[in-house]
């Protein structure tokens, strides 16, 4: 009884400091499923640096890909009573009994990057990109580029399967219905790596006359399109002149192929996913706003004529 | 002299009749699959790229049919590329010329090969456990090197491993001729690959017999190791870059495989590098031609599934006895056999 009681006054104790704490600056939980790809690593570096930006106050926790690591983190944010918790969840189920732990500590949790299958009002809000829409974006950059005249493009998809593949084509495919002048005449996957991508466009390119069929070329990622490209030049044709290149992603090596002119224009999946956490955040805690429940995250289209060398100068630090 | 030829053609038969087969059919399918023309001073075609592409499984290959002849397994070679791509990308962008970046790579190689042949030979762990190890720790390792990223280089040395070519062939071709030559003469000019199978067969027996069977063994690692560093030089070089995530990822299985087409028995014992090679170029011909053939992708791994099944059952005892009689080759060469011992 009596170390009950002590810790509760401990507890309250903990509370006040904290309380006096947080009046000053927001205390947020952070919990990242860990170093998968390049542009996670960028995603956190982003969230870091938002953070410092706003004066808040970021715990990290890298979960090493693991969920049970990730429900460990949110368990100590909650212990430790942060004002927020924002999680980029690794599998999409499992997550209802700690969502649940949150919502009763009244500590507001906002998805990044990624959605769960749990009841949508266990969490304030989910910061995503449309995949689909990234892909339509690409689409009419071409149809545009194209206007109107006649132009086969081979497509490089993602991993067969993967969500990204399948929303980037549809995407792509709904801004292409509707122009006959664009026809895909070939598309197969190149697992979103450099080497494949490579290995799959120098065989499109043997398909079709030596590329001379070929006029643009749709990878559903930066580093299909950076392997396409070398297969492209070592066919001994012009990447971004015989054959124009739109790619999703904007990682920082494509800039580099844009500024020489080798690459056309790339659709950002941004990694700063927690600017717009943050502010619907700072709105919420304000007056109690509560943002909608998806938080759609721009997809820009950077092209030849944005300066692809300063972007690229941009990114190179942030650890992509 | 003639009769060890032929004795070479019957053991790669099979494998030359299923790679014929596949070119047939592929050639059926896209008819511009034969062409070969000259550009930019290198041969230019899809069968130039098959050579080209198969590369990295090839060289695994022969790596991986020695470590099988001892009845082991070497699953850490995909990892290991990984590894010495991080590392040889590493080391020439932090200023090494080109010669010390090679040597460093493949010293990395033997390094790691040496440590999956003292956990088995010394040790005595089971290689496919043994292996396990640095298959799954080896890719954490390449990551720690790239630092998590996809690292690049510009160094025209390192990237003409990759995509240059020497004598109208490209360099990975001009390499992986080459080495395996050296290693097939290695092993076969000299009682190695005699004493290799010996261990192979029974390794107690081996040693009893004066067989230094660990060294074997680790040597036999080491040597998977470095083929395993040379394909890993060539994917960087290739994409000018170290992949960690993807570089090498499921080509230990892609390898294993090529020397089951190869007709080497995972139980170890008597191998055949050039029968292994074979085998390599046969998968990577499937791979090619599916992706000229212009079928979804959703059908890439049925199609190569069930050619891979046709090719084996083609090779099992019991179809090989069923249809003897079209093969006479095969009974022939028992006769000659003697004779070339």
């Amino acid at each position: 009884m009596t170390i009950a009681k002590a810790l509760a006054s401990a507890t309250i104790l903990a509370a006040c400091t904290f309380g006096s704490a947080s009046a000053a600056e927001l205390v947020v939980g952070f919990s990242q499923i860990g170093s998968e790809s390049g542009w996670r690593a960028a995603e956190t570096t982003l969230t870091k640096q938002q953070a410092e930006q706003r004066g808040i106050d970021l715990k990290f926790a890298d979960a090493q890909q693991k969920q049970e690591n990730q429900i460990k983190a949110i368990r100590s944010f909650i212990a430790q009573g942060v004002n927020a918790i924002l999680v980029a969840p690794v599998v999409a189920t499992g997550w209802d009994e700690v969502l649940q732990e949150a919502k009763d500590a009244e500590i507001p949790v906002i998805l990044l990057d990624r959605t769960v299958d749990s009841s949508k009002d266990l969490y304030l809000t989910a910061v995503t990109s449309d995949l689909v829409h990234e892909g339509n974006v690409a689409g009419k950059w071409l149809v545009d580029t194209t206007a109107g005249k006649p132009c086969n493009v081979v497509e490089l998809q993602g991993t067969t399967g993967s969500s990204p593949a399948i929303d980037r084509k549809k995407g792509f495919e709904q801004a292409l219905s509707g122009h006959d002048n664009l026809k895909i005449i070939r598309s197969q996957t190149g697992d979103f790596t450099r080497t494949k991508g490579k290995e799959v466009m120098e065989s499109f390119l043997k398909a079709e006359d030596g590329g001379k069929n070929i006029c643009a070329l749709y990878a559903h990622n930066d580093d299909m399109a950076v392997g396409a490209i070398q297969a492209i030049k070592e066919a001994g044709l012009k990447p971004g002149k015989d054959i124009l290149v739109v790619s999703i992603d904007a990682v920082p090596d494509i800039f580099q192929a844009m500024a020489a002119g080798e690459a056309n224009a790339t659709v950002e999946l941004t990694p700063n996913m927690a600017g717009p956490a943050f502010d619907a955040l700072a709105a919420y805690q304000k007056d109690g706003t509560a943002p909608p429940k998806w938080i759609q995250t721009e997809s820009k289209l950077y092209t030849q004529a944005d300066e692809p060398l300063k972007v690229y100068e941009e990114k190179k630090g942030l650890g992509y | 002299m003639t009769s060890f030829l032929r004795l070479y053609f019957n053991r790669l038969l099979p494998q030359l009749i299923a790679l014929g087969i596949i070119v047939v059919a592929v050639s059926l399918v896209f008819p511009g699959f034969l062409n070969l023309q000259i550009q930019n001073g290198r041969l230019y075609g899809s069968l130039v790229d098959i050579l080209n592409r198969g590369a990295p499984v090839v060289l695994l290959a022969i790596g991986m049919t020695v470590v099988i002849a001892t009845k082991g397994i070497d699953l850490s070679v995909g990892a290991v590329m990984a590894i010495c791509g991080a590392t040889a990308a590493a080391a020439i962008t932090s200023g090494h010329s080109l010669a010390a970046t090679l040597l460093i790579t493949l010293g990395v190689g033997i390094l790691c090969g040496l440590w999956n042949g003292v956990l088995v030979a010394v040790l005595d762990i089971q290689p496919i456990i043994a292996t396990l190890v640095l298959m799954v720790a080896g890719r954490g390792i390449a990551q720690l090197v790239t630092e998590g990223a996809i690292l690049t280089f510009n160094d025209p040395g390192l990237i003409f491993i990759g995509s240059g070519s020497f004598a109208g062939l490209p360099m990975p071709v001009v390499i992986w001729l080459v080495f395996g030559t050296l290693v097939a003469m290695l092993v076969r000019r000299t009682a190695l690959g005699m004493l290799i199978e010996a261990v192979g067969i029974n390794r107690q027996a081996s040693t009893l017999s004066g067989v230094l069977t660990p060294v074997l063994l680790i040597v036999a690692y080491v040597l998977s190791g470095l083929c395993a560093a040379i394909a890993g030089i060539i994917a960087a070089a290739d994409i000018r870059g170290a992949d960690a995530n993807n570089a090498g990822l499921w080509l230990e299985l892609d390898a294993i495989l090529a020397v089951v087409v190869g007709g080497t028995s995972l139980l170890g014992g008597r191998f055949s590098i050039a029968a292994s090679v074979l085998g390599a170029i046969i998968i990577q011909a499937i791979n090619t031609g599916i992706l000229l053939s212009g079928f979804p992708p959703e059908f890439n791994l049925i199609i190569k599934a069930a050619i891979i099944v046709f090719i084996l059952v083609l090779q099992s005892p019991r179809f090989r006895t069923a249809f003897a009689f079209l093969v006479p080759a095969r009974g022939a060469s028992k006769p000659s056999e003697r004779a070339a011992k």
